[in-house]
């Protein structure tokens, strides 16, 4: 295909356009919807109006989900990002015996079935008394989180010139003076977009939280997750349209970061 | 260590202090290798205990099996002597009563009747009725009629044979019932009939969807990767960001997304009236069903395979296929017999993750696919939350965790885990 015929070259371009259409316009499909003047999901729209916008502002519920998935997102993302770096930190320093393992060890909640690890923190933390709360629910979604900002600060590590650390250790900075002032800032962007996966993670999971929090504690997503099952209003229509904008502004902040890094790295892209 | 190899002397006959140098370059090596462990340690420490350890303590109530054991030990044991059909001896009967009239905890009783209920059907009822009776039976008389004149199922066979089956702490009938066998009277085991077969039709629906749903991101994520590995990189970051875009996007918003899109008065079902492709009345029924689930799950995990594929395709030199074309490969074969084959790390990356990813896919399945749509993670759901036979949950969990366990391992010998790319 590559340089091939000129058809060629448009069926791939046609067939990127249609797959592209295929990941983005459902996203957008709900945006003009969640603007109409009606009370059903209907398209074209009637007419534009921002009713449903004005109640879920009014809604109490979803305000108490997004200050529950907030404080939730952000607890979470600072224990996986500070733990997750650690440990990247030490599984870049040197090589030892189980290291391979420990890493699939450190890695693996990022591949078992979510299913299970609700089941499992449900029974677990009820024992312990966090069975129900946001506490409990904070510490599942780091374990979630964490393996994130491991394979970001870890990529990030690997192309880290370890000269920088030892011509300042040579030049007498004690070992904390050069994690702090060299290691850490050559660092940050890798552990930023770490964080900013752990956090969308957090704020994007469900499952642990249908099992490990009451009608009181609901996540923003739990409260999506039932208003689709309940009733599909266009209330939560505009609901998702501010979460696709969210996204967007996510996104650009990750890709912003990523091309951070690699500038700081002398690579241009 | 260059200047040390230009040194005359060998390393036997090193003077004092360069072996001392020698031990101490060994030993701040060690002491290093520890440092880089206490590293690790808290996230270790943190994902034992807060993910490894509850996961197998909810694993193990898989085998966990002390009902029977911690209530009526001394009956159980009894039955190892008996063969059916017919029921037991009267002192069979008879410590079974005294069992149950000095039960070890008050809630021991309903826990038994739960158990042996998974085993056979309406025998919960059976022992709440007899633990009401209790009291007012003759202790002059024989506790064998007393009972079965209470309830005949105590005189049937396949009672005593569950009994009889789950003495012991430790039980694989949880696991026979995860794969659809069961034991029969006779303590053999056997396959359920095939009307009867759910786990396995459930397990099968599972990996055969999910290995369609793969090979859809395939078909649709490779042309998409490689016009994206080879456009010049400002063009190909552009449209990487599309990719990504609904890799960041909540999953609720993009299965609310389907639902508006899908559903019969749907905005595409809305579109094709309005266009006169269909009527009114025969509106396509697109999601609540396998279509459902596979559509939006196609979505959700296609950016999983084209960023695999596309950080492999990268790495490919054009130079190659030029090669083979300048000695007379038609464009179709240069391409099949020198380029697909250099993608095929990327495209096995990809098809792993994928496929782990959708194996244990709960949410979408639950909410767009209907009655023939669900998956082995809502079935497991459905054993947590609803009908609480949570050794049975715990057996199908297990069974997935397994498969999952054992692709994991290949992805981490194909790609390695530390390899993987997050956009």
């Amino acid at each position: 295909m590559t340089g091939g015929g000129r058809i060629g070259g448009f069926l791939l371009w046609a067939w990127t356009a249609l797959v592209l259409a295929f990941l983005i316009l459902p996203l957008l499909v709900v945006v003009p919807i969640s603007f109409s003047s009606g009370a059903f999901l209907t398209f074209p729209i009637p007419g534009l109006s921002l009713r449903w916008y004005a109640t879920l502002w009014n809604e109490a519920v979803w305000w108490r989900a997004t200050a529950n998935s907030l404080v939730v997102g952000t607890a979470a993302t600072l224990i996986a990002t500070l733990l997750g770096t650690l440990a990247a930190l030490g599984l870049a320093r040197a090589s030892f015996r189980g290291k391979g393992l420990l890493t699939a060890v450190l890695i693996s909640p990022m591949i078992v079935p979510l299913i299970i690890v609700a089941a499992g923190t449900y029974f677990f933390f009820l024992r312990l008394g966090i069975g129900s709360g946001l506490v409990g629910l904070t510490l599942a979604h780091a374990a979630l989180g964490a393996p994130f900002v491991l394979v970001t600060v870890g990529a990030t590590l690997k192309s880290f010139d370890a000269n920088l650390a030892r011509a300042a250790a040579g030049l007498g900075a004690p070992p904390a003076t050069v994690l702090r002032r060299v290691t850490v800032p050559l660092i940050a962007p890798g552990m930023v977009s770490g964080a900013l996966f752990a956090f969308i993670t957090s704020f994007d999971e469900l499952v642990v939280a249908l099992f490990l929090t009451g009608p009181s504690e609901r996540t923003l997503p739990r409260q999506m997750f039932d208003g689709i099952r309940e009733n599909l209003s266009p209330t939560l229509l505009a609901a998702a349209t501010i979460l696709v904008l969210l996204s967007v502004v996510l996104l650009s902040l990750a890709e912003w970061l990523r091309r951070r890094g690699l500038k700081n790295r002398g690579i241009r892209a | 260590m260059a200047q040390q190899a230009t040194l005359p002397i060998s390393g036997h006959e090193l003077p004092a202090d360069a072996q001392s140098l020698k031990a101490r370059l060994r030993k701040s090596e060690r002491t290093n290798k520890w440092r880089a462990f206490l590293f690790v340690v808290p996230l270790l420490l943190f994902i034992l205990i807060t993910f490894i350890i509850p996961i197998g303590s909810m694993l193990y109530r898989s085998i966990d099996n002390p009902q029977v054991v911690e209530t009526i030990p001394r009956t159980a044991a009894m039955l190892a002597d008996w063969t059916p059909p017919d029921p037991p001896s009267e002192d069979v009967f008879k410590t079974l009563v005294a069992e149950l009239r000095s039960p070890p905890d008050p809630a021991a009783i309903g826990k038994l009747a739960v158990r042996i209920n998974y085993e056979v059907s309406g025998a919960s009822s059976l022992f709440r009725k007899t633990e009401r009776r209790l009291k007012r039976l003759d202790d002059a008389a024989p506790y064998r009629e007393q009972l079965i004149k209470i309830d005949k199922d105590w005189a049937d066979p396949e009672l005593w044979a569950a009994i009889k089956s789950l003495d012991s702490p430790l039980t694989g009938s949880y696991f026979l019932a995860a794969t659809d066998m069961t034991r029969n009277v006779n303590g053999e085991i056997e396959m359920q009939p095939g009307s009867r077969q759910i786990y396995l039709t459930l397990f099968w629906r599972t990996f055969w969807l999910s290995g369609f749903i793969t090979l859809m991101t395939l078909l649709l994520g490779f042309p998409i990767a490689h016009l994206l590995a080879i456009l010049p990189l400002r063009t190909g970051n552009l449209l990487m960001i599309l990719v990504l875009l609904p890799f960041w996007t909540s999953l609720l918003v993009r299965t609310t997304s389907w639902i508006v899109l899908l559903q019969t008065n749907g905005v595409l079902n809305d579109l094709l009236v309005w266009l006169g492709i269909i009527s009114n009345d025969n509106r396509i029924r697109m999601i609540y069903n396998k279509a459902g689930t596979v559509i939006a799950m196609t979505h959700i995990l296609l950016p999983f395979m084209i960023l695999p594929l596309y950080s492999v395709m990268r790495t490919i030199k054009p130079t190659y296929m030029r090669a083979a074309r300048s000695l007379g490969a038609t464009q179709w074969t240069a391409f099949w017999r020198v380029y697909v084959p250099q993608t095929l790390p990327g495209v096995g990356a990809g098809a792993i993750l994928v496929f782990i990813l959708a194996i244990g896919y709960y949410i979408t399945p639950a909410l767009v696919g209907g009655q023939d749509g669900q998956l082995i993670s809502n079935m497991i759901a459905y054993h947590m939350q609803t009908s609480l036979n949570w050794g049975l949950a715990a057996a199908l969990g297990s069974l997935l965790l397994g498969a999952v366990l054992v692709l994991y391992f290949v992805y981490n010998r194909l790609v390695g885990i530390e390899n993987m790319k997050l956009g």
